[in-house]
């Protein structure tokens, strides 16, 4: 069963690995902010986590 | 004669495009009476006891704001004929694919624990053991998707749609000032100053209109409906409408428990319910079935988001229109999260505050990535055509965005660190 999923998550990952909106200047600009949000909200978590695990 | 003629066509057509109308309506009024969720009723019931009638202003500039985000799924929703998770993982690749999907069905998990919350709690005021509520809403939930019709599911949900509006005679039995309401109209701010305990109020409201999962619910029930481009129309209409239906009964909230309960420090609705109860009895009743509705359609609507969003990536079947035995996974999925959430809140000392809160902080994760996204393909002129986002949509839509992704954001930053807006 555990094989069988790993499979499917390959052929998922080998049907959409090209994406297929063209990757215009703002469309990389917008993904490029959401990658920088999306790290800040993440150093954010794991800084909280941090102060609760030391408090 | 020729003017009775053409009284009688125009009468005609007016009544086809109502009968079309309810035939089309559904996703909208669904998604945005469901977005009135448990957490909802808790935001609207605090922020009515906190500020009484001031912040009905700002309930009613929230219409635009779910309108005009939601009426995108529609439009995706028809031309694609493809559901949200499809379309991020189709358009932008695996890794934002896989970032949504994992994204979404946790947040909906956590989101469903927190509405088997307020059911539970709601229940709990008529002396229902939480067992007994969580029970009875699988049960009820299973037999309304396992007739195998969209349609049925649908309608069925319309009723609890309907039930939603319980707060509108609760408001008269309260019997507020009509002066003092009318005067919630006009803007105005609480002491004529915007101070942090006011922006936060003001930051969970717009957190409570728009949420992930109602975007990925939307534009799957619109491709579950078969509604095409000829449709979109009507499904503005219907996605307008809910959002306005949405704000009514939010306002309504707000008068009965700002004009029973001033100045109080509500913490859940079922509290509210509960103070309301031993002064108005049916006021507190009717918020009580509200709250049990809200948590209930919350639920509904969440966990079809998860199934509908794994069946399309996973190529189940994953139609409301499929018997269990045609499309097993795509029911699995989704009694496997109704089961374990509502197991979770029976787990003796579970951390169920600490999840109401991590709702926030998980769903603002996903949720810019998922505006964003829709706002992409909604200017993809090679996908949506002549249905792409004029000018004027861009200009409402990015501001929209823009504005919801920052004020999230600090809402969830504020309950991460609850003493930053202090």
């Amino acid at each position: 069963m555990l094989k069988n999923f790993t499979q499917k998550i390959r052929e998922i990952n080998k049907k959409y690995a090209k994406p297929r909106l063209a990757m215009s200047g703002p469309v990389k600009f917008c993904l490029l902010l959401l990658r920088c949000y999306l790290l800040l909200l993440v150093g954010l978590l794991l800084y909280k986590f941090i102060t609760v695990l030391v408090a | 004669m020729n003017f009775f003629t053409k009284l009688y066509y125009q009468y005609r057509r007016a009544w086809k495009a109502i009968r079309l109308f309810f035939m089309l309506s559904g996703p909208g009024l669904v998604v945005m009476i469901a977005d009135n969720d448990a957490g909802g009723i808790t935001t609207y019931a605090a922020t009515g006891a906190k500020y009484g009638y001031n912040f009905i202003w700002f309930l009613i500039l929230l219409v635009p704001v779910a309108y005009f985000v939601q009426e995108m799924t529609v439009r995706l929703g028809a031309v694609t004929k493809r559901g949200h998770a499809e379309a991020i993982f189709e358009n932008f690749g695996a890794f934002w694919g896989w970032f949504s999907l994992v994204d979404l069905v946790f947040c909906d998990w956590l989101t469903l624990i927190t509405e088997f919350i307020g059911m539970t709690a709601a229940m709990g005021i008529f002396g229902v053991p939480p067992w007994l509520t969580i029970l009875g809403v699988i049960v009820i939930m299973g037999v309304m998707v396992l007739n195998g019709r969209y349609w049925t599911w649908e309608k069925i949900t319309m009723g609890f749609c309907l039930l939603n509006l319980i707060y509108i005679p609760a408001a008269f039995w309260v019997q507020p000032s009509t002066a003092e309401v009318l005067k919630g109209f006009i803007p105005n701010l609480p002491g004529g100053k915007l101070d942090n305990q006011i922006f936060f109020f003001l930051m969970a409201n717009i957190g409570t209109t728009i949420a992930p999962w109602m975007i990925f619910f939307q534009q799957s029930a619109v491709v579950d409906k078969g509604m095409s481009e000829k449709d979109i129309p009507f499904g503005k209409f219907d996605t307008l409408l809910g959002a306005i239906l949405t704000v009514v009964v939010a306002i309504f909230i707000i008068i009965v428990v700002g004009t029973v309960l001033p100045g109080v420090e509500i913490d859940d609705a079922a509290q509210a319910s509960k103070m309301l109860m031993s002064t108005h009895g049916y006021a507190g009743t009717f918020m009580a079935i509200g709250l049990f509705d809200a948590g209930l359609l919350g639920a509904i609507c969440i966990s079809l988001a998860s199934s509908w969003a794994l069946g399309e990536i996973f190529g189940w079947a994953h139609s409301l229109n499929n018997k269990i035995k045609e499309a097993p996974w795509f029911y699995a999925a989704y009694f496997l999260a109704l089961i374990s959430a509502g197991g979770v809140v029976l787990i003796p000392g579970a951390p169920l505050v600490l999840i109401t809160l991590f709702v926030q902080v998980v769903a603002v994760t996903l949720l810019p990535a998922a505006l964003v996204f829709l706002l992409l393909l909604l200017n993809d002129e090679t996908t949506m055509g002549k249905y792409k986002n004029s000018l004027f949509e861009n200009i409402i839509n990015i501001g929209i965005v823009s504005l919801i992704v920052v004020l999230s954001t600090l809402y969830a930053v504020s309950t991460l660190f609850p003493n930053i807006f202090k």
